[in-house]
């Protein structure tokens, strides 16, 4: 039997997958990273992309819009993203909060987030090319 | 039957009441289950994430994060978690309660309070309060998403990053089961490392992507946006399960009411009826 590695994917909302893969690839903030049994401890940022499993039977594939990689020799962890994020973006959040807080009753005027629409952009563009290559593999 | 009329009236008016609550009671009892598999799924991911702050504590990393690092507490920033909605018996008070206490506590140690607020119960209680309120978010609804809350804690967040708090506390109700809720405040930041895992004593540290810095910046936030979405998800079930019991409870006085009315309704009615026989006897004796 070849080596395997465990890996557990979760997000804040729900536990996605958890299971023995013999490989795992990730799209890290620097380049994609394949993580085999045994790799070295990593810990990274991910970006918007596709999680794949190689269980050696069957290639799974998951969709991250971003979030952080754990790799300890026998165990990886994916915790996914289910928001979308930017520092910026979270910035606008925040002042968005404190405002809201100082006129609790005033309504605020919508402007569209410049660096929202940015990262929305990105992860579609990430959605479509997860959907492209299953339809591919199929 | 003056009387009698106006006693009716009384028990058609308990009754329609009693109907609202009881319709509000099973409402609150199937959104309680959705509430706490809720609260259930969202579960491993805090474990996960528990379990990854655990080993980057053991760690041996030559850079030290400050959300990791105590220091002397001249400010502290407190996030109170409540429900959007009343009818939910003593479930807001008793937390604001436990909030007042512990405000108590640090203004007689000299320590000054930034305070944020989730839920439009805790919004209108701080506007009451005063002092210094930093954020607020309101109506996330029963499946808030990580996202509504990111805002809010980002704001706390900032002001740890400026020094302007030394500590982070979150305030929401715990739910212990359908009866019991109980007000909890614990400690976000500095974050405690809990119980360590005997595998890794040994000297290791872990390559980082892009840098060390960068990247334990992003974990901590989402650890930490973990907890309080941990805490806002518990708050809702413990809301929903306080609303069914607190319908229920009101269900059973407008019952209780009811049969009260009713008997004196019935007396009314027998009393009025024995005077009208007694008249006409009397009426026919007189004949």
């Amino acid at each position: 039997m070849s080596m395997t590695i465990h890996v557990d994917i979760v997000s804040a909302e729900e536990e996605i997958y958890s299971g023995l893969v013999e490989m795992v690839y990730a799209p890290a903030l620097m380049g994609e990273v394949g993580i085999a049994p045994r790799h070295t401890q990593l810990v990274t940022r991910l970006k918007a992309g596709e999680v794949r499993l190689d269980t050696g039977t069957e290639e799974l594939s998951f969709f991250v819009s971003g979030g952080i990689l754990e790799v300890q020799p026998h165990i990886v962890t994916v915790l996914s993203d289910t928001a979308i994020r930017a520092d910026d973006l979270d910035e606008a959040k925040a002042l968005a909060a404190k405002k809201k807080a100082e006129d609790a009753l005033a309504d605020k005027s919508a402007n569209i987030d410049f660096a929202k629409a940015q990262a929305e952009l990105a992860e579609a563009a990430a959605q479509l090319q997860a959907i492209s290559r299953l339809r591919k593999t199929r | 039957m003056a009387v009698g009329k106006e006693i009716k009236t009384k028990i058609a008016s308990v009754q329609s009441t009693q109907k609202i609550t009881r319709a509000m009671e099973m409402v609150a009892a199937s959104k309680m289950r959705k509430t706490q598999e809720r609260v259930l799924a969202a579960r491993p991911y805090a474990k996960k994430m528990a379990q990854v702050i655990r080993h980057l504590a053991q760690a041996r990393s030559e850079y030290k994060h400050p959300y990791l690092a105590e220091r002397d507490v001249k400010r502290v920033g407190v996030l109170l978690v409540s429900s959007d909605r009343g009818l939910c018996g003593g479930l807001n008070s008793n937390l604001f309660r436990k909030f007042v206490k512990q405000l108590k506590v640090w203004d007689d140690e000299g320590i000054e309070v930034v305070m944020a607020s989730i839920g439009s119960k805790g919004e209108g209680f701080l506007g009451r309060l005063g002092g210094n309120v930093n954020g607020s978010v309101t109506h996330l609804g029963e499946s808030p998403s990580l996202e509504d809350i990111i805002g809010v804690v980002k704001g706390m967040l900032n002001e740890y990053d400026e020094g302007n708090i030394d500590r982070f506390y979150i305030a929401h109700n715990d739910y212990v089961n359908t009866m019991t809720q109980s007000p909890e405040i614990m400690q976000l930041l500095p974050v405690v490392a809990e119980e360590l895992d005997d595998q890794l004593t040994h000297h290791w540290d872990y390559i980082y992507e892009p840098d060390a810095q960068d990247v334990l910046d992003q974990l901590l936030i989402r650890y930490i946006e973990s907890l309080v979405y941990q805490g806002v998800l518990e708050n809702n079930a413990c809301e929903q399960a306080a609303r069914m019991v607190a319908m229920k409870s009101a269900s059973d006085n407008a019952g209780e009411l009811i049969d009260e009315l009713q008997l004196i309704y019935n007396k009314a009615r027998q009393a009025s009826i024995t005077q009208e026989l007694s008249e006409i006897v009397a009426g026919a004796a007189a004949v």
